[in-house]
C-alpha cells in the first residue's frame, strides 16, 4: 500500500480531469482499498478529499454494484449467472461454492473471511463459468474445480 | 468465409502487448501517415471506409466525428467506451489483451482527426487484468514520445451495465451516478463536461489504424458493403463447442460462425435458439441459421447485429426461464430514471416468475405482452427497450412453449438448463424476489 495518505492519493487523481468531481469513483476506489469497504469514515476523508458532501459520495456509491456501504469478506468469490454462464452450468458452480462455503449468496462468513455473490454477466461468457476471486477472473470453472479454490484461499 | 484479423492483426499466434512487437507488426506506422494528414482529410477517409460503431448502434464513425461542434471556445473531448458489460459480449475485452497498442493507435489518429487532445477511455471496472494491460501498454507509448502533446486517461468503472450507455457514460466520467441524460443535445454538442465530444467503442477506434493502413477504399470492400464493410470480432458462447472470440468478415453467416469455428452443438444436443447480438436483441430460431452476419440481412430476419454476441441455445434450455433470467438481469441494471424501465422491468420479472412457476393463466401472458408493449421507445435510453424486445421475441417465437406453461407447467419439469439460476436479483434484501425465493 502506498505511504501517501488517502488525502494525498485522492488529490493525485483530481489532477488527471479537468473537474475534480470526476475524481470520485477513483477515489471511492482507493478508499475501499485501505478499508475493504466503505465505512462512513471512508466516506467523510472521500468527500473532504474531494470537496463534496458524504451524502453525496454515498449517493454515487450506492449506484455502483462494486462498492461495498456493507463490510465484505476478506476474500470475495463472485459467480456469474447471467445467460451464456447459466447454460454451461452456473447453477451448479454456485452451489460448489456454497457447499464448499457454507454460505448462500449474498452472505459473508462469521469469521469475516468469505462473501459469497453472484455477479452480472463479467464477460467472460466464450469460457463460463465465470468466477471471480478477489476481483481475478478464474475461468472456466467447473464444479469439481470448486473445492480446491476454496482449500487455496483458506490457506491450505 | 473464413476467419480475418485485421483489428486483431499481428496477435493470431500470442498476444501483441510489448510495443516492439507491435512497431515489428506495422503498428504505429498509420498514425505517422495520420499526423501527416489534415484533421478533415482524416474525417472524409474515415467516412469512406464505411465504419460503423461497434458498440452496438452501428452509427457511421466518420458522420458522427463530423457533427462534432466547431468554435465553441471549449475544447473536444475524445471517449472510448471500453465498459463492455452486453450479456454474452467479452470482444473489447480480447481487443485490449491482445491488441492494447492499436487501442492507443487508434486513439491518437482519431484525436488528430478531431483536433483534440484529450483521450478518456472508460473501462469497465471488472476489467482488472485488461486494465493493467492497457496501463503498461499507455506508459510505454508515453515513454516512446508517441503521444504528441495527447492525454488519454484511463478510467475506470465501478460496474453498471447502464455506464455502457453513452450519456450514463458520460455521466459517471463527471463523477455522478450513471443514469442516461435526455438528447438532444447529443455529445457532440454537448457531451463531457457540456464539450463536444466524440464518443466510440473499443472495437471502432481499434479499426481506425487498420483503415488507415489499408486506405478506406480498401476496407469498404471487406465484408457486406456498403451497409456493412469491414470485419467484426464475434463473441461466441453459450451451447457450443468452441466458444470464444472470431473476427469474420461481415455477411459470414451463423451456420458458418457457430458450426464451421464453433464446432456446432456438444453433447448431441439440437439447436433451439440463436441470440444474434446480445441478450438485448430478438432471438433467431435454427431456420434462421444460414443469415449472414451482417446489419440489413439481420433486420430483414427481424433482429439486430448489436455487439457480435452471438449465444447459441441448445433445446435443453427453457424459454420461460431464459426470458425471466433476461429480464432479471435488465431490472438489476435500470437505473431508475425512467418509470416505464424501472417499473416495467419489475413487472416482467414478477410475471415471469409466475409463469415459471406454472401459477399463470392466459392474462398473465397477455399482461406481460402489454408491459413490453408499454416500455418500448418510451424511455430515455434504450435499456428498457433491451429488456422488451427479447422477452416479447421468446413469446412470438416460442409461444407453445409459453402456452404449455400456462396450461400445465414447464414441460422440461426441472431438467432446463437454466432451471432454479440464482440471479443478483434474488440476493437483495429489499427484493421481493428474494423474498419469494429464500420462502
Amino acid at each position: 500500500m502506498s505511504t501517501r495518505s488517502l488525502h494525498e492519493e485522492i488529490q493525485g487523481v483530481m489532477a488527471q480531469y479537468p473537474s475534480s468531481r470526476s475524481a470520485t469513483l477513483p477515489a471511492l476506489r482507493l478508499a475501499q482499498e485501505r478499508y475493504g469497504w466503505l465505512p462512513p469514515q471512508a466516506l467523510r476523508e472521500v468527500a473532504e478529499a474531494l470537496g463534496e458532501t458524504p451524502a453525496y459520495c454515498q449517493a454515487v456509491a450506492s449506484f455502483y454494484d462494486m462498492f461495498h456501504l456493507d463490510p465484505v469478506g476478506r476474500h470475495l468469490v463472485e459467480v456469474c449467472t447471467n445467460v451464456s454462464c447459466g447454460l454451461l452450468g452456473a447453477q451448479q458452480v454456485l452451489e460448489a461454492f456454497e457447499r464448499e462455503l457454507d454460505l448462500h449468496p449474498g452472505d459473508t462468513s462469521q469469521d469475516g473471511e468469505f462473501t459469497l455473490r453472484t455477479i452480472e454477466c463479467a464477460g467472460g461468457c466464450g469460457w463460463g463459468t465465470v468466477v471471480a476471486v478477489d476481483h481475478r477472473y478464474r475461468e472456466p470453472v467447473r464444479p469439481e474445480d470448486v473445492p480446491g479454490i476454496v482449500q487455496e484461499l483458506r490457506g491450505g | 468465409m473464413a476467419e480475418r484479423a485485421l483489428v486483431l492483426s499481428g496477435a493470431e499466434e500470442r498476444p501483441l502487448t510489448k510495443l516492439a512487437d507491435y512497431r515489428e507488426a506495422g503498428g504505429f506506422a498509420p498514425l505517422k501517415k495520420a499526423r501527416r494528414t489534415k484533421p478533415a482529410a482524416l474525417v472524409e477517409e474515415l467516412l469512406e471506409s464505411g465504419l460503423r460503431g461497434r458498440g452496438g448502434a452501428f452509427f457511421p464513425m466518420g458522420r458522427k466525428a463530423s457533427f462534432l461542434a466547431k468554435g465553441t471556445g471549449k475544447p473536444t473531448y475524445l471517449v472510448v467506451n471500453a465498459d463492455e458489460s452486453e450479456p454474452g459480449t467479452f470482444k473489447d475485452r480480447e481487443i485490449m489483451f491482445r491488441v492494447p497498442h492499436r487501442l492507443i493507435e487508434g486513439c491518437l489518429i482519431t484525436a488528430h482527426a478531431i483536433e483534440c487532445d484529450r483521450v478518456f477511455i472508460y473501462i469497465r471496472g471488472e476489467y482488472l487484468a485488461e486494465f493493467e494491460i492497457l496501463r503498461a501498454a499507455l506508459e510505454e507509448v508515453r515513454s516512446a514520445d508517441l503521444l504528441d502533446g495527447v492525454t488519454i486517461v484511463l478510467h475506470r468503472g465501478a460496474g453498471a451495465y447502464i455506464c455502457g450507455e453513452e450519456s450514463a457514460l458520460l455521466e459517471s466520467l463527471e463523477g455522478k451516478r450513471g443514469q442516461p441524460r435526455s438528447r438532444p443535445p447529443y455529445p457532440a454538442v454537448s457531451g463531457l463536461y457540456a464539450a463536444p465530444t466524440l464518443i466510440n467503442n473499443v472495437e471502432t477506434i481499434a479499426t481506425v489504424p487498420v483503415i488507415l493502413a489499408m486506405g478506406a477504399k480498401k476496407y469498404a470492400k471487406v465484408g457486406f458493403p456498403p451497409n456493412s464493410s469491414g470485419t467484426r470480432v464475434f463473441s461466441l458462447s453459450g451451447n457450443v463447442v468452441n466458444g470464444g472470440n472470431f473476427e469474420l468478415p461481415m455477411g459470414t453467416t451463423l451456420r458458418e460462425l457457430v458450426y464451421d469455428l464453433g464446432g456446432g452443438i456438444p453433447d448431441g444436443r439440437e439447436l433451439k435458439a440463436i441470440i444474434p447480438g446480445g441478450s438485448s436483441v430478438p432471438v433467431l430460431t435454427p431456420d434462421q441459421i444460414d443469415t449472414p452476419l451482417d446489419a440489413s440481412s439481420m433486420a430483414e430476419a427481424g433482429s439486430m447485429l448489436g455487439s457480435g454476441a452471438v449465444i447459441v441455445i441448445d433445446d435443453r434450455c427453457c424459454m420461460v426461464q431464459l426470458g425471466l433470467r433476461v429480464a432479471q438481469f435488465y431490472m438489476h441494471e435500470s437505473c431508475g430514471k425512467c418509470t416505464p424501465c424501472r417499473e416495467g422491468t419489475r413487472w416482467m420479472v414478477q410475471i415471469l416468475h409466475k409463469i415459471e412457476a406454472g401459477e399463470a393463466g392466459q392474462g398473465d401472458l397477455d399482461l406481460l405482452l402489454d408491459v413490453c408493449d408499454r416500455i418500448l421507445g418510451k424511455c430515455l435510453c434504450p435499456l428498457g427497450d433491451a429488456a422488451a424486445m427479447p422477452v416479447a421475441s421468446y413469446v412470438d417465437k416460442f409461444r407453445d412453449e409459453f402456452q404449455a406453461h400456462l396450461d400445465h407447467g414447464c414441460p422440461m419439469a426441472g431438467t432446463s438448463s437454466l432451471d432454479g439460476l440464482f440471479a443478483p436479483v434474488d440476493q437483495h434484501a429489499h427484493s421481493p424476489v428474494a423474498d419469494e425465493v429464500r420462502a
